[in-house]
């Protein structure tokens, strides 16, 4: 008896063991299969590393195809055959993150050979990609430490989105029209709020309600007005590249942060001063107090009421910004369902950031990098249909869900209404 | 609550001054003694729950979506800018505004009730049946888009029942569409009596494939369905992208597939303009599967108990995993065949705008019948109207058909917060408890 639960305790480590060091010999495989069939000997890919006018030019990065991917491959494979073997990388994380990377890398190569890419031009884009997701995240993060789940965030980023490009147009001002996205933001999570604290409305049901009602309106104003009104109502204009004087100059990281639109500026600013926020300061605390156990908050005298109101209008705003980030911050006009599913991905990324601003933001950078490749892939022309590659961020989001890389806890009190006794 | 708000209010008004204080005192009995009397009178409050409040939250829903309508109506701003030369004025233009528009809405739905009469009667006196197609042809059309409410309101339902909840029902739907039209215009050779039952399944395969795996995440990684579901849909509209533009597409321009074989096709019941199909029947057979599944059966019972209490279920010894793979690809299998019946019995072929949010309008539907089938079927006749109608609206009232989603939206949120309604129309009756339906992330 003894020996078989202790048996059982040996079995769980040793099949995970087996688990990973499989899937990364697989992996290996895969490569050698998917990539190296086709290339040929002496082939070469060129990664480009500057965007246009920066002081210091770095070379471009040309890498020989064929040795290139071999290594790569023989890094994962033994690396897999190491876990099999001997074991003792205990962290499964740590692997997967290298040979996720081995594998684009090696799928990059594959897709570049005997053309140029420019890879700083792609990252660039990733952040770019990334910011709405990443705004999202932290409207997400604000909202569920303390315990509001806010799956709403599509909606108001949606009507955000066309309210700014609106005003903005009146106003021939971009500056208003990012002001009134955040007071859309502010007022759609207000109604999210009053909903489920007020009135205890199911938190996920409130949310479908304000998406199918975000979609429903600005689909319908969009078809009564913008539609046969362009240059009045929907054309904005967007906001300028601003590039920080030499900041922008620093080689590979200038292009790639410091050149970019005001609102990505924001977004940078505010996943720093969240995280002070959120564990350095007195709200901070009560926020994830009431976040974990409201009734010992409020025992202690916080108001979990008005933290949990505070809050959710909090990360609405932040939200707005993401969603003038769709029509001023991008392309200058509303189109119908232009959020394309990006607050769901936020949500998927505030999870895989474990509830936290930081990792929120990196993770919204692997969405954004998924997002980014597919699109410069279609560039390219890769064999692959492009409906296959933008797929890839849905996937993507699909399997951090999982929690196999990562799982995370989420608050304690997470989705529950509050009674007060 | 009215008790400690008193206790707290007492030592203030002692403090202040004596006399007031019999005052509560005196009214305390009266108040309680009108509640005993409200308590007698109640009428069921069952009755109150399943009609009535969701009967308010639709008409408040149509209220909401009236104003809207006056206020994007040109004729009525250019009068509330006369305001005070003319307030009658302004307020009739609103008014004939609203009136235009949901009279062009029902009438568009239901048809005209005059025509429709003497459709029968020259029917009756000559067997001339031109007339009365023409008459009733609203109607069936609004019974035509009744036929996927109704499969879809059962999958978002059956979720609902588990404490899942299925979001994905569109994408579902669209996967259906295309698994029955492959194998209804690809198999050639056979007898309607295989053909039509295959291809059936055929679109309940696609579809609960396209549930069981957010299920399966569910149940093994404690992934959220909300979000696995919006996922599945929008990989779902990427794939019908691929496929209507490469294996599927049919000779031609159109991203489209070719017309299924007529032996796939789920027979109509009138000449051709009228669409109204064998459909529409198996839906309504299927809302009675559902309801035995659910109510009759063991299986049914171990659903609900999951649904109702996960860890009490678990500790009696039910596997709550499997049933969260079992409701979500049955979830799926039903959403799958409302694709398949739009398939098979109305389009004959699948186009790239085919789903057009009929799996959203589901959650509505589902949420409004209460998660019963009874419910789900008056909900999606009601739906099958509204989105009937809106067409006519469209074109008669200039108004875009997404007013239908604002009302939808509201309606969720009347539904799901009967405090709200209880609050407009002053209502005391009724009970005030309300099931929990969803769960957080990974629990």
């Amino acid at each position: 008896m003894a020996e078989q639960t202790q048996a059982a305790i040996m079995s769980k480590p040793n099949r995970q063991r087996l688990g990973t060091g499989l899937t990364l010999v697989i992996a290996g495989l895969l490569m050698l299969v998917l990539f190296v069939r086709g290339t040929q000997s002496g082939q070469t890919a060129t990664f480009g590393m500057n965007t246009g006018g920066a002081a210091l030019m770095i070379p471009d990065l040309v890498l020989p195809v064929q040795p290139t991917l071999y290594t790569l491959i023989v890094v994962t494979v033994f690396l897999g055959a190491w876990q099999l073997a001997r074991g003792g990388i205990r962290s499964t994380g740590w692997l997967l993150v290298i040979v996720s990377f081995c594998f684009v890398a090696a799928f990059l190569i594959w897709a570049t050979k005997d053309g140029s890419f420019n890879l700083v031009g792609m990252l660039n884009g990733t952040l770019g990609r990334a910011i709405p997701i990443a705004l999202a995240a932290l409207c997400g993060v604000i909202s569920e430490r303390a315990a509001v789940v806010n799956i709403a965030i599509e909606g108001i980023m949606l009507i955000a989105a066309m309210t700014a490009v609106i005003s903005a147009t009146l106003a021939h001002s971009l500056v208003v029209g990012l002001l009134v996205a955040i007071l859309t933001g502010a007022v759609v999570a207000a109604l999210h709020a009053v909903l489920v604290i007020r009135f205890k409305v199911d938190q996920i049901v409130s949310g479908v309600a304000i998406n199918i009602f975000g979609t429903g309106i600005t689909s319908f104003i969009s078809s009564r007005y913008l539609e046969s009104n362009i240059d009045v109502l929907n054309n904005s204009g967007t906001f300028k590249v601003m590039s920080i004087p030499l900041l922008s100059q620093i080689p590979i990281l200038g292009p790639i942060f410091f050149e970019q639109g005001p609102i990505v500026y924001i977004a940078l600013l505010l996943v720093a001063v969240l995280h002070v926020l959120l564990f350095y300061t007195p709200w901070g605390l009560r926020t994830r107090a009431v976040g974990e156990h409201p009734k010992a908050a409020d025992t202690l005298g916080i108001n979990v009421f008005l933290t949990r109101y505070v809050n959710v209008i909090i990360g609405g705003m932040i939200a707005g910004i993401g969603g003038a980030y769709f029509t001023i911050g991008s392309v200058g006009r509303f189109d119908q369902n232009m959020t394309a599913g990006k607050g769901f991905i936020g949500l998927a990324a505030m999870i895989f950031g474990k509830w936290n601003p930081i990792g929120a933001f990196l993770s919204s950078l692997l969405f954004g990098f998924a997002d980014s490749l597919q699109v410069k892939m279609q560039i390219l022309r890769v064999p692959i249909p492009s409906e296959f590659l933008a797929m890839a961020p849905y996937i993507v989001t699909m399997i951090v869900l999982t929690g196999i890389v990562g799982r995370a806890i989420p608050p304690a009190a997470d989705g529950t209404p509050y009674e007060k006794q | 609550m009215p008790a400690k708000k008193d206790a707290r209010k007492s030592p203030g008004s002692t403090s202040s001054d004596a006399t007031p204080r019999p005052v509560p005192q005196s009214k305390q009995p009266a108040e309680t003694s009108g509640e005993l009397h409200r308590e007698i009178r109640r009428p069921s409050s069952a009755w109150v729950d399943n009609l009535l409040m969701p009967a308010l939250a639709v008409f408040t829903g149509l209220v909401v979506g009236g104003l809207i309508i006056a206020v994007a109506n040109d004729a009525a701003i250019t009068a509330w800018g006369n305001f005070f030369q003319n307030p009658v004025a302004a307020i009739k233009a609103s008014w004939d505004a609203i009136i235009q528009a949901y009279s062009a809405l029902f009438g568009g739905a239901l048809g005209n009730p005059a025509d429709i009469v003497a459709g029968f009667q020259t029917y009756f006196a000559t067997g001339q049946t031109a007339g009365l197609y023409k008459a009733i042809y609203p109607f069936s059309e609004s019974l035509v888009l009744t036929t996927p409410y109704i499969f879809l309101g059962l999958a978002v339902a059956l979720g609902f029942r588990c404490g899942l909840f299925n979001i994905g029902a569109e994408g579902q739907f669209f996967m259906g569409a295309l698994g029955a039209a492959y194998v209804g215009y690809s198999i050639t050779t056979l007898p309607w009596f295989i053909h039509l039952p295959l291809a059936l399944f055929g679109g309940a395969v696609a579809g609960a494939i396209w549930g069981a795996i957010p299920g399966y995440l569910k149940a093994k990684f404690g992934a959220h369905e909300v979000v696995n579901t919006i996922m599945m849909n929008w990989i779902a509209f990427r794939l019908s992208d691929w496929l209507l533009n490469g294996p599927m597409k049919a000779v031609g321009y159109r991203p489209v597939t070719s017309t299924v074989e007529a032996t796939a096709e789920l027979p109509r019941f009138f000449p051709d303009p009228l669409r109204l199909n064998w459909g529409f029947p198996l839906a309504l057979v299927f809302a009675l599967l559902v309801y035995w599944f659910l109510f009759k059966t063991t299986l049914g019972f171990e659903v609900r108990a999951v649904g109702a209490n996960p860890d009490a279920s678990r500790y009696a010894g039910m596997s709550v995993m499997r049933n969260f793979v079992l409701v979500m690809t049955l979830s799926g299998a039903l959403a799958g065949l409302a694709g398949a019946t739009q398939v098979l019995g109305t389009d004959h072929w699948v186009g790239q705008g085919f789903s057009a949010g009929y799996g959203f309008d589901s959650i509505a539907l589902a949420l409004l019948g209460k998660s019963h089938p009874l419910g789900v079927v008056l909900a999606a006749l009601l739906f099958g109207i509204l989105r009937g109608g809106a067409t006519s609206m469209q074109s008669l009232a200039r108004i875009p058909i997404h007013i239908i989603s604002v009302i939808q939206g509201m309606v969720i949120i009347f539904v799901a917060a009967p405090a709200i309604i209880r609050w407009i129309y002053r209502l005391r009756i009724g009970t005030a408890e309300q099931t929990v339906l969803t769960r957080g992330w990974g629990k």
